[in-house]
């Protein structure tokens, strides 16, 4: 099994302006994520907004430098990497995004679109791009008479079949996937789901998979990251994330997600209050305010994540803060 | 029921149209729909199903463009489609209150909170100043929000998400509305906010005994808050049932295509998807509006309009997943 991305202690950092008389301030959007993914493998990123799942997708894809952390996506550091290095990595990463309707330039034909990062990044002749713009076309399930369409011709799930084609042109290893379905009725998103699952078996993908819809992610994830305010609360493998939640967090995300079942009657965790600001996170564990658990070292520590039951869970009631924290 | 009639909403055959440069789009085609008292009604559907939209006209809250046309809209008995402007702004806004998904985009950004919830009260009621901004202080107290006497000095630019669903629905509960109607009230959310939000609907349905319509996609918050569910597919209403009954035995073939298309039902990686998509102005099928994408439709289903068989709008309704009458199917089994 080949691993396509490690990461350590990816963080971003960013300085935002308070206003005229408040100076600056720092938005910890990720703070700490450290995780694998192998090729034809998927994880998943879950979480509510502003816990940073979109900024990962930023890093991964090179967009953004990490303010710390090391990232190596297919045995190359990106941090330090030369200008043409770093060229060379972002043909082997591409994304999608959730808006198919944003993402596509409206006034560029659909076989141009699907042509442009082989004319940007590859020599091909012009036939040639043709030829493979038409085949991956295939591929995802469009037919030629497509090519030469625009954008606004097509629904919002053939768009992102275009999204998806295009972001596969230049052969990728990592496919990040930010939020591909939640913009799509529930008939045109199985469908979608359907196609990305084919094609990670045919090309042999690895997937970073991005969203806050826990149904979607427990169909489609190998690995599941769920994240908090920037940090990564609890990280472990689809079933033991979902058959066994440890954190007070993905216990309660788990059980607000509203299951098609009616006569499944189960309790549920109600969270109170609202997500805090991530420009004033709360002390120690920034759950804890929401936290049912909530103790006495919550409001004053930090947990770290730390393997329980094959899990990694950032929770002191999970794992209990050794004696010598305490004192401290 | 209380009172001599049950039906609190009562709609018959509603259509609606929209005036388009290339003729008029039928967006709800022969809806019926009947609210009890006290009665938590989910109306489901992908979008272009026609579930806002018919719940616009109910509201009187379409455009010009709208031709709204029904054998029957009642409103306790009192018909509110032929009514004049003026007499419908009476009960709108008082006995029927609506919500929307986007909470942050509903909310007039230029004035306070309080301001926006005692314009309803002032409108509608005979109150006071001071009465109204305790009843104000009250209505926000109970959607749970924190400290309501500060908040009424809060403009919508300083809530979040949550937040601004709870002051739309104070505001929407404001005069004790008979019947309110949620249009996709948690979309925008996040799940936690969703849950929280879903229970303060629910709990507040219970204790004041209103109808409530909550119109929505997922299947997942119909199986959780509502009694009875109407499915919608192109601006039809092609089955309506108690929520277990559908989906212990879904009888249309296109909302028994919809419950396995969700990844929480689908147990291989392969999720049993519904083809193409759902027509729009220029390819509506002459028959059933769902044969094209249907897996069981026959010659008769292209051909012909469905009649209602057990709520279904199909030819060959579905009883415990099997097709009744249907001639393919009976020859292979």
């Amino acid at each position: 099994m080949s691993i396509v991305v490690t990461a350590r202690d990816l963080a971003r950092y960013y300085s935002v302006s308070r206003g005229a008389f408040s100076g600056q301030a720092t938005l910890k959007a990720l703070d700490g994520a450290s995780f694998t993914i192998a090729r034809g493998k998927t994880l998943a990123v879950v979480g509510e907004s502003g816990c940073g799942k979109s900024t990962l997708a930023r890093l991964i894809t090179m967009i953004e430098l990490p303010t710390s952390g090391s990232l190596n996506i297919g045995g190359q550091e990106i941090v330090g990497a030369t200008p043409a290095q770093l060229k060379a990595l972002r043909a082997r990463v591409q994304i999608v995004f959730q808006n198919p309707y944003g993402s596509l330039n409206p006034r560029q034909k659909i076989g141009h679109a699907l042509e442009e990062p082989l004319l940007v990044n590859t020599s091909m002749a012009s036939k040639e791009r043709t030829e493979k713009a038409r085949e991956m076309m295939a591929s995802v399930g469009l037919r030629p008479e497509h090519y030469d369409r625009y954008p606004h011709m097509f629904s919002g799930g053939q768009r992102q079949r275009i999204a998806i084609a295009r972001a596969l042109m230049l052969d990728p290893e990592l496919l990040v996937l930010d939020e591909p379905v939640s913009a799509l009725d529930v008939s045109i998103q199985a469908q979608v789901l359907n196609l990305l699952a084919d094609l990670q078996d045919r090309h042999n993908l690895a997937y970073l998979f991005i969203s806050h819809d826990l149904s979607v992610v427990r169909h489609i994830a190998d690995d599941v990251m769920v994240m908090y305010l920037g940090r990564a609360v609890e990280q472990g493998t689809r079933d033991a994330i979902f058959n066994a939640p440890q954190h007070p967090y993905t216990k309660a995300l788990l059980s607000a997600t509203p299951q098609p079942d009616p006569e499944r009657k189960r309790e549920r965790i109600v969270l109170t209050g609202e997500l805090p600001s991530p420009l004033s996170p709360p002390s120690g564990c920034t759950f804890h305010p929401r936290c049912p658990w909530n103790f006495e070292p919550c409001a004053r520590v930090n947990p770290h994540l730390l393997a329980h039951d094959g899990s990694l869970v950032a929770c002191h009631a999970v794992n209990p803060p050794e004696p010598s924290t305490k004192a401290a | 029921m209380s009172g001599k009639n049950g039906a609190l909403l009562e709609i018959e055959n509603l259509t609606v149209e929209f005036k388009t440069g290339s003729g008029y789009f039928r967006a709800v085609d022969g809806v019926t729909i009947k609210v009890d008292k006290g009665e938590v009604l989910a109306i489901v559907g992908e979008s272009g199903s026609g579930k806002s939209v018919s719940m616009l006209a109910v509201m009187g809250l379409l455009p010009w463009t709208a031709k709204v046309t029904a054998d029957k809209m009642l409103f306790e008995g009192i018909d509110i489609l032929g009514m004049s402007a003026n007499e419908r702004r009476r009960i709108i806004g008082k006995d029927i209150a609506m919500i929307f998904q986007e909470p942050m985009s509903s909310l007039n950004p230029c004035f306070t909170v309080g301001f926006q919830i005692m314009e309803a009260l002032k409108e509608h009621l005979d109150l006071d100043k001071a009465q109204r901004k305790a009843r104000a202080i009250e209505l926000l107290g109970l959607v749970g929000i924190p400290s309501p006497e500060q908040r009424l000095k809060a403009y919508p630019h300083q809530l979040s998400g949550g937040m601004s669903q709870r002051v739309m629905i104070a505001m929407a509960i404001a005069c004790s509305p008979k019947l309110l109607i949620a249009d996709e009230p948690t979309t925008a959310l996040d799940v936690t906010i969703q849950a929280q939000i879903l229970e303060l609907l629910v709990r507040l349905q219970r204790e004041t005994g209103m109808g409530l319509v909550l119109i929505t996609h997922s299947m997942g918050v119909v199986a959780e808050t509502a009694e009875r569910v109407s499915v919608q597919y192109a601006g039809q209403k092609v089955e309506e049932q108690v929520v277990k009954n559908l989906f212990r035995d879904p009888h249309h073939p296109y909302t028994a295509a919809l419950l396995s298309a969700l990844p929480e039902r689908a147990r291989g990686r392969k999720l049993p998807s519904i083809p193409g998509v759902v027509p729009g102005q220029f390819d509506r099928p002459a028959g059933c509006l769902f044969a094209p994408r249907c897996q069981l439709a026959t010659e008769l289903c292209r051909t012909t309009k469905p009649p209602r068989i057990d709520g279904a709008l199909c030819h060959y309704p579905l009883h415990d997943g099997v097709p009744q009458n249907h001639p393919g199917k009976e020859k292979a089994a």
